[in-house]
């Protein structure tokens, strides 16, 4: 694998994490518990629809093939899609919905701040933008989730049990194949192996503000590295893609 | 009496540029400080209004009573000596 | 010395041109017609996020994606702030969502119309934004203080709702033959019940003479769907849409233009609850909203339980 191809492959997973779960958090749309907090889920989804227009106009000027982020986007079958296991997990109730946000942006924002300082510029801008946006995020997730697990029993019992559902796809967060090391050897990607303690712990310390327990299980699922997905995925990209690909001619 | 909750109620201020004052905005639903401040700014600077928000529950807002109108702001209105058009410059006076 | 809590006085405040704070003394029925007209128009904010929300996850494109999310999200602010004018009237949000689940209080009859093609978007956006907008920039004089303020904030946020539909429109006009047609199709759905949006003639309308004496509606009905299609049927025929009424004629001598008879009988029937999507609608807000009551209740009684440490204020 060249460099070139490692970065192409690096910008596309980036790219899929933030537009499926921007895609999620889109379904949510007028569903939202409050009126504001609609507002505050769709500001999220935005920021990370935003995000991958940015990574996947990137991977598709890499890859030089002539393609657009649309290309990218919509014309790919889900077996060429990797964005993480957790991304593509239903929204669930609105503990679900909060739990998943709160696992992949600490993750997130301890990410694109090692991210930062990638020598690929383009993806070090794109990280430098993003850790704003993340930072955000984590605060509004953070709240929700000490809110709800220290809120009523009914919260606490739906919140102990979105944590526990989705505790086996934070594995996958950290896993480094030969494209995170190649780029991690040239200076370019992030190196997943401290940033997994360090979520471990940031994470430890909001479930016990929220006087949530944290899943013993240790088993974890993986595959998206390597394109393997839920039965989510599929169906996320059905919808998603429907014009696309019923309309092939068509310019949108 | 309703079982339901939609939160109380809090007024919202804006600065739109450092030294500007704050001007009000409008209002959100929000349940306490740290998601009145998120939902402010998730309501109110989503163009890029703002530099810097207030907010504050509206039952804390004392408003002056329409009755009170005359009592409150007509004495104001003879105190012409107030404003520096009141004063009669010699011809010619300039910086001043 | 005259008496400031008479409806002479009031009337003459609205006269000579002045808002009506929310503690002024105002006519009780100013204050009911108010909050039906105010309620109305949040809930009808509110219920309008549902048919454009239904093309969010298939919008083709990521730029399409991200204007039509940022677009119905915009709505759903339109509805937060006229609620929150509405509450300055002495009712709450609770009471105003129970009287919609109720059926008290109404919505836009505009939003019990199904969005079944991208084009809908398209035609949303151009026609029932574009119609709402006329309405609105007249209402940013209304008389109401608070009701005013937020239509102009509303009017500053509604200006590009109605540009990116045409745009739609405009883009799927010059696409394939299965583009043009689904951009008709729209058209041909959405064309008179956006007109219907400005409500029944001058002289069927129940509301209007006291509403215009108040001076919280500053147009009537007639004159604001005439200004709606004198824009409207132009921009239609630039792009090479057919308006779906064979009787428009423009009269040179006034420039208006003139339309055939709109439906009143489809009119009624939907409004009194016989449209495509009136239970759909009310289903699905009715079931979101309770879906949310145990969230509502937790931020709640977590706030009860961390009172001192916050030093809170409510
Ligand atoms: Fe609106
Ligand atoms: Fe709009």
């Amino acid at each position: 694998m060249t460099t070139q191809e490692a970065i192409y492959k690096y910008a596309l997973r980036l790219g899929d994490n933030s537009l499926i779960l921007g895609h999620r958090l889109s379904e949510l749309c007028s569903r939202g518990p409050i009126l504001e907090e609609d507002l505050a889920l769709t500001n999220i989804s935005l920021d990370m629809i935003g995000r991958t227009q940015a990574l996947l106009k990137y991977a598709a000027e890499i890859e030089g093939k002539g393609k657009t982020e649309d290309d990218l986007a919509y014309r790919r079958p889900e077996n060429n899609y990797y964005n993480n296991l957790i991304t593509e997990q239903p929204n669930g109730d609105f503990a679900h919905t909060i739990t998943r946000q709160l696992f992949i942006s600490v993750f997130e924002y301890l990410f694109y701040s090692q991210l930062e300082k990638s020598k690929d510029e383009t993806l070090s801008a794109i990280a430098k933008k993003t850790v704003k946006e993340i930072k955000y995020h984590m605060q509004h997730a953070t709240d929700w989730t000490i809110r709800l697990g220290d809120g009523t029993e009914e919260s606490h019992k739906r919140m102990q049990k979105a944590v526990n559902d989705l505790w086996m796809y934070t594995g996958e967060l950290f896993e480094m194949d030969e494209v995170d090391t190649l780029l991690f050897r040239e200076g370019i990607s992030a190196d997943l192996i401290p940033i997994k303690a360090q979520w471990q712990n940031d994470i430890k310390i909001i479930l016990i503000e929220a006087t949530l327990t944290l899943p013993e299980d240790s088993f974890m699922q993986t595959g998206s590295k390597q394109g393997i997905h839920t039965e989510n995925l599929g169906h996320i990209l059905a919808e998603m893609q429907y014009l696309q690909r019923a309309y092939p001619d068509a310019k949108w | 009496m309703s079982l339901d909750s939609q939160f109380d109620l809090w007024e919202v201020f804006i600065q739109s540029k450092s030294g500007q004052p704050y001007v009000h905005a409008g209002s959100i639903h929000a349940c306490d400080n740290k998601m009145a401040m998120q939902n402010a700014r998730d309501t109110y600077t989503r163009r890029g209004e703002g530099t810097s928000i207030w907010v504050m529950p509206s039952k804390y807002i004392v408003a002056s009573n329409p009755d009170d109108n005359e009592m409150l702001f007509d004495p104001a209105n003879d105190k012409v000596y107030r404003h520096p058009t009141f004063y009669v410059m010699p011809e010619g006076a300039k910086n001043i | 010395m005259y008496n400031e809590h008479s409806d002479a006085h009031f009337q003459m405040r609205i006269d000579k041109g002045e808002h009506i704070e929310a503690k002024d003394y105002m006519p009780e029925n100013y204050r009911k017609h108010l909050i039906r007209q105010i309620s109305q128009h949040a809930n009808s904010e509110v219920i309008g996020m549902q048919p454009e929300g239904n093309w969010i996850t298939r919008a083709p494109s990521l730029r399409a994606k991200q204007i039509l999310l940022a677009k119905i999200q915009d709505e759903g602010g339109h509805g937060l702030y006229l609620y929150c004018a509405a509450e300055t009237l002495g009712v709450s949000r609770v009471e105003l969502i129970e009287n919609l689940h109720e059926g008290k209080a109404k919505y836009s009859n505009i939003f019990n119309y199904p969005a079944l093609n991208w084009a809908d978007i398209g035609a949303i956006g151009w026609l029932v934004d574009g119609a709402a907008i006329v309405n609105q920039v007249s209402l940013q004089r209304t008389s109401y203080g608070p009701y005013s303020r937020a239509m102009v904030r509303i009017c500053k946020e509604e200006s590009f709702h109605q540009r990116q539909g045409y745009e739609i429109m405009a883009k799927m006009m010059k696409g394939t033959k299965d583009q043009q047609a689904m951009a008709q199709d729209a058209m041909n759905r959405w064309w008179w019940p956006a007109l219907m949006m400005f409500g029944p003639h001058d002289t069927d309308s129940p509301h209007s003479s006291d509403a215009v004496k108040w001076k919280i509606k500053r147009e009537t009905n007639d004159e604001l769907r005439q200004k709606f299609i004198d824009k409207t049927i132009p921009q239609a025929e630039l792009i090479g849409l057919k308006v779906p009424d064979g009787k428009i004629k423009l009269n040179e001598k006034t420039g208006h233009y003139t339309i055939g008879e709109i439906n009143w009988e489809e009119f009624y029937r939907v409004i009194a609850g016989h449209g495509p999507c009136n239970k759909q609608r009310m289903e699905h807000h009715i079931k979101f909203h309770e879906e949310g009551a145990w969230v509502r209740k937790a931020a709640v009684a977590h706030k009860q339980k961390h009172l001192k440490k916050e030093l809170q204020t409510v």
